[in-house]
């Protein structure tokens, strides 16, 4: 609800006038407090200048500390003195005015005409008149001699390299007519520049610079006021010498004086201007200090508020936990609160947690009173308690709670959990929410929120609750999916190879809460293909090809190979709840693609992905225990027809790239349409070395399949390669052939010395050894050569991904921020803030991505396909 | 029209601009349920306009190629 609309902000210069007026006493003494510890009358302490201490009434308003907001003081200047903000503003006006009459310094009919443009509005014309006015030797008014001022920043004004000083400086301005002001963009109404040379100093009410009592009883006062202090004395000086008739360089040193003062109380940070410093050499912090940068008052305590009912703790894995839900250490639980409405049906439970349990900390009563509950008065409060109280009692298992991790970059950076309190001191999530939250173990950090009222709770669990944020708002696909492990296991789990005895499978299965165990399918074994499907829900239907399928064939294998091979790579199918063929690996469960996870949280509700969830974790975590992957060294040595494959392969490229390097410095190459020559040659050279290094990378990948195809699957590196889960064939052939060419910025290394790479090669020579080609492998170990070839490589990459995260980090930083107030309206369109029309159709299209599959609003194909299966179209 | 400004016109990137006269504007925002100063603004001297002759209070509806949509069509108010 809008009670009123703020229509314009003015800011403005506050005139000596108002700011003697608004003044309930004039400050005259340097003291703050007399002998006996009281606030000096007339001092910086005065109690006409608020109260900061409980029970005392102020002098001002005769209010207490809780109403009374400070009232402000004001402070005479002996001599005016400039203000260093504004010596900008008064050299422009000096420039352009004449000393002795304040007039323009433009003919009279220029500064008519410049009075017509503006049409009785006030315009700054400013710039303007001081190119022309510049050029005056003489007042066009009253002939008096011009002279130029300069400004020797921030404070000194010299006229003719003779000093002026702020009283006549501020004679000066006040001549200056209100007409001419108008078209120097002076509203007189509102201020007169005059004002700029300070004649009254405001002094700030005591609540915004409170003193404080150090333990030791020692008084501590604020830096503001510290600064106040020397204005006061300087000042009390200067009014002494004057009064004596002192000499006028004594005067004009204490008048120095004062404006440097005052100049620090506005802006420490002044250039030019030696900051001052408290006694102990720290700098003080002054008017504009408190309030710019990253620490001031907009940016530390305006935009960054800090909040209650909030735990903030290092963050660990526990796969025997929903996903939805969120391990809360006992220690935050004991500090976290919420309030509970008493109502006829939880009066009893309450009444028996106040007395019984230490668990409720405070009561609060209708009328708002709240009272502490401690073991001396828990029988008599809950007596009292009745219907319309509320009880402030810690979390416990089930109350909603956010999460949240930094960066949030999107929604889902944070998301509601059911606590569920646990011993320790960490949280602990469930290793397949860590993707949204782009979370990983090594330390890190993340903080819960607990809502406070029942329509907050209501809010986070309809909207945020995690197993509702499955598939992405930003690209309508699986963002919670299982990585790593929960894909190995199902891998593993789901391989032919697998079976179980009786007693294996009853353990299994019991570990996912089912007690009655189906009829064996292999004999009197139990395939891993039937306690998989134990999980799936009853009435699923899906086709689809796994990826491990993929790689056998990308690997040159025939599914009629063997009965095995041919059983890995069929089809997965699903029947009715029953995992009937294929591999569960990648392309079912994971992150973007997963075919099941995605079908799961869109075509059912909530609870099954999560009691999916629940099923993948246990089982995987049974499964790897028990069978156990891990990796050696003996899996990546390769067969004798690999290393000799490698050498022909290699000895082959060589051939080719001497053959390419002798053409190009004939020129006879063939030049790429649109390339030099010498770009043609390197684009030749790499994609020389990329070919090479694809074809043992297949053969290195056929061979080292037999891991997984043997009778006795060896569960090692290459089923997290075939299941995707970790690790590619990549990895592999660093690891087992060559690293190939190492490349720097999307091509052959190319600076470092004089026409070759190191001085060790023959300057001139481009071939693909003295270019950056590394014939070893991670396994054999890398020559010295090829080592810095390496590395060459492997800092540009460090390089990159610094830089990378730097820029595209602020990049999306500001664009989220352009648009985090844009909501789409009921009617469709999106509007900003203020209601202003941005598109005129959500998305231009109206579509949620969602409610899209990857973004496809309506699959054609599968919606004919269901109509077909229905029967209600042919 | 100066030649560059006929280029400007034609130009692959501008997309097609109608305007529509302050008359028919009423009818427009009624049909479209919007009130008229919700509409984003659009300067009268903007190059991809200044060859209509538009006025104030006109509004230009714009026809772009959209990812998402293929086409859409966009009104802005001419300031």
């Amino acid at each position: 609800m809008i009670m009123k609309r703020i229509g314009s902000v003015e800011f403005n210069f506050l005139d000596p006038e108002t700011v003697r007026k608004m003044s309930s006493i004039e400050i005259k003494t340097p003291e703050t407090y007399d002998k006996d510890g009281y606030p000096m009358e007339g001092g910086l302490m005065d109690p006409h200048l608020g109260v900061i201490n409980p029970g005392i009434k102020c002098k001002t308003c005769g209010q207490t500390m809780k109403n009374c907001s400070g009232h402000f003081g004001h402070l005479e200047l002996e001599r005016p003195v400039i203000h260093s903000e504004f010596g900008r503003k008064l050299e422009l006006l000096m420039n352009t005015t004449c000393k002795e009459c304040g007039h323009i310094l433009l003919a009279e009919e220029q500064v008519k005409k410049l009075q017509d443009a503006a049409k009785g509005k006030t315009v700054d014309y400013s710039k303007r008149i001081l190119l022309k006015a510049k050029t005056a030797k003489k007042c066009p008014n009253c002939s008096a001699v011009v002279q130029k001022t300069v400004l020797d920043k921030p404070t000194n004004f010299f006229l003719n390299k003779e000093r002026i000083y702020p009283a006549a400086i501020r004679e000066w301005v006040e001549k200056i007519p209100e007409d001419h002001l108008a078209i120097l963009g002076y509203d007189v109404k509102r201020v007169r520049p005059e004002w700029f040379v300070l004649t009254v100093l405001q002094v700030p009410p005591i609540t915004i610079r409170p003193s404080i009592t150090l333990e030791s009883g020692i008084k501590s006062e604020d830096d503001l006021t510290h600064k106040l202090v020397d204005i006061i004395r300087i000042n009390n000086r200067l009014k002494d010498n004057l009064e004596a008739g002192a000499p006028q360089l004594i005067i004009e040193d204490l008048w120095d004086l004062l404006q440097y003062h005052t100049t620090t109380y506005f802006d420490n940070n002044t250039a030019g201007v030696p900051p001052a410093k408290h006694r102990s050499g720290r700098p003080l912090r002054t008017i504009i200090q408190r309030l710019k940068g990253k620490k001031g008052r907009f940016r530390y305590n305006l935009t960054g508020k800090r909040v209650n009912h909030a735990a903030r703790s290092i963050i660990v894995p526990d796969p025997y936990i929903d996903i939805s839900e969120l391990g809360v250490p006992e220690e935050a639980a004991k500090e976290l609160t919420v309030p509970e409405f008493v109502t006829e049906w939880n009066l009893a439970t309450v009444k028996k947690m106040v007395e019984k349990s230490d668990k409720p900390v405070y009561i609060i009563r209708p009328n708002g009173t709240r009272r502490k509950v401690s073991d001396e008065n828990r029988e008599e409060i809950a007596k009292e308690l009745d219907i319309g109280y509320r009880v402030e009692r810690n979390i416990q298992n089930g109350d909603i709670v956010l999460f949240n991790r930094q960066p949030s970059l999107h929604r889902i950076s944070m998301m509601a959990h059911r606590a569920r309190i646990m011993p320790g001191k960490v949280f602990r999530i469930n290793p397949i929410v860590c993707p949204p939250y782009n979370a990983d173990f090594d330390g890190d950090e993340m903080n819960c929120h607990v809502p406070q009222t029942e329509e907050g709770k209501a809010e986070a669990k309809k909207l945020m609750l995690v197993r509702d944020q499955i598939i992405s708002p930003r690209y309508g696909s699986p963002v919670i999916a299982p990585k790593e492990d929960g894909v190995s296991g199902c891998f593993t789990l789901t391989m032919p190879q697998t079976v179980f005895t009786k007693e294996d499978a009853m353990q299994l299965l019991y570990s996912i809460g089912i007690t009655e165990l189906p009829k064996p399918d292999k004999g009197k074994h139990y395939s891993g293909k039937m306690v998989f499907s134990q999980i799936l829900p009853k009435d699923l239907n899906l086709e689809f090809e796994s990826y491990t399928s993929k790689v056998f064939r990308d690997a040159g294998y025939d599914p009629k190979e063997t009965e095995l091979i041919g059983e890995i790579m069929d089809k997965v199918k699903i029947v009715n709840g029953k995992l009937v063929s294929g591999v569960i690996d990648s392309a079912a469960l994971s992150e973007g693609k997963g075919r099941l996870v995605d079908t799961l949280a869109r075509e059912y509700p909530g609870e099954v992905i999560e009691e999916f969830y629940r099923g993948v974790n246990r089982i995987t975590s049974y499964i790897l225990t028990e069978k156990g992957m891990t990796a050696s060294l003996a899996e990546f040595a390769v067969s004798d027809e690999i290393e000799a494959l490698k050498n022909k392969v290699i000895g082959e490229a060589l051939k080719k790239g001497e053959a390419l390097v002798e053409s190009y410095e004939k020129g006879s190459l063939e030049i790429i349409p649109g390339r030099t020559l010498s770009e043609s040659f390197e684009l030749y050279m790499v994609r020389l070395a990329s070919e090479v290094k694809e074809k043992v990378e297949k053969a290195i990948m056929k061979e080292k399949l037999h891991y997984v195809i043997s009778e006795e699957m060896i569960l090692n590196t290459i089923s997290m390669i075939l299941a995707k889960s970790r690790g590619s064939s990549i990895n592999l052939m660093n690891i087992a052939g060559f690293w190939g060419q190492a490349s720097v910025r999307e091509g052959r290394p190319k600076k470092g010395f004089d026409k070759r790479l190191i001085t060790s090669n023959e300057k001139g020579d481009v071939g693909l050894l003295a270019g950056g080609f590394i014939r070893s492998n991670f396994l054999d170990g890398m020559n010295a050569k090829e080592y810095f070839y390496h590395s060459m490589g492997g800092r540009q990459g460090e390089v990159d991904t610094g830089v990378s995260t730097k820029v595209s980090g602020y990049l999306y930083r500001r664009l989220a921020n352009s648009l985090k107030d844009l909501v789409a309206a009921p009617d469709g369109t999106v509007r900003t803030a203020a209601n202003m029309l941005v598109q005129y159709q959500y998305g231009e299209d109206g579509v949620f991505p969602k409610n899209t599959k990857g973004g496809i609003a309506v699959d054609v194909k599968e919606e004919y396909k269901k109509l077909k299966d229905k029967g209600e179209m042919k | 029209m100066s030649e560059k400004e006929e280029q400007q016109k034609r130009h692959y990137l501008v997309p097609e601009h109608v305007l529509i006269r302050k008359e028919k504007v009423a009818e427009l925002m009624a049909e479209l349920g919007i009130k008229k100063d919700a509409l984003p603004r659009i300067d009268k001297t903007d190059a991809a306009i200044k060859l209509l002759g538009p006025e104030k209070g006109d509004v230009v509806k714009i026809i772009r190629d959209s990812q998402t949509a293929g086409q859409t069509v966009y009104y802005r108010r001419v300031i």
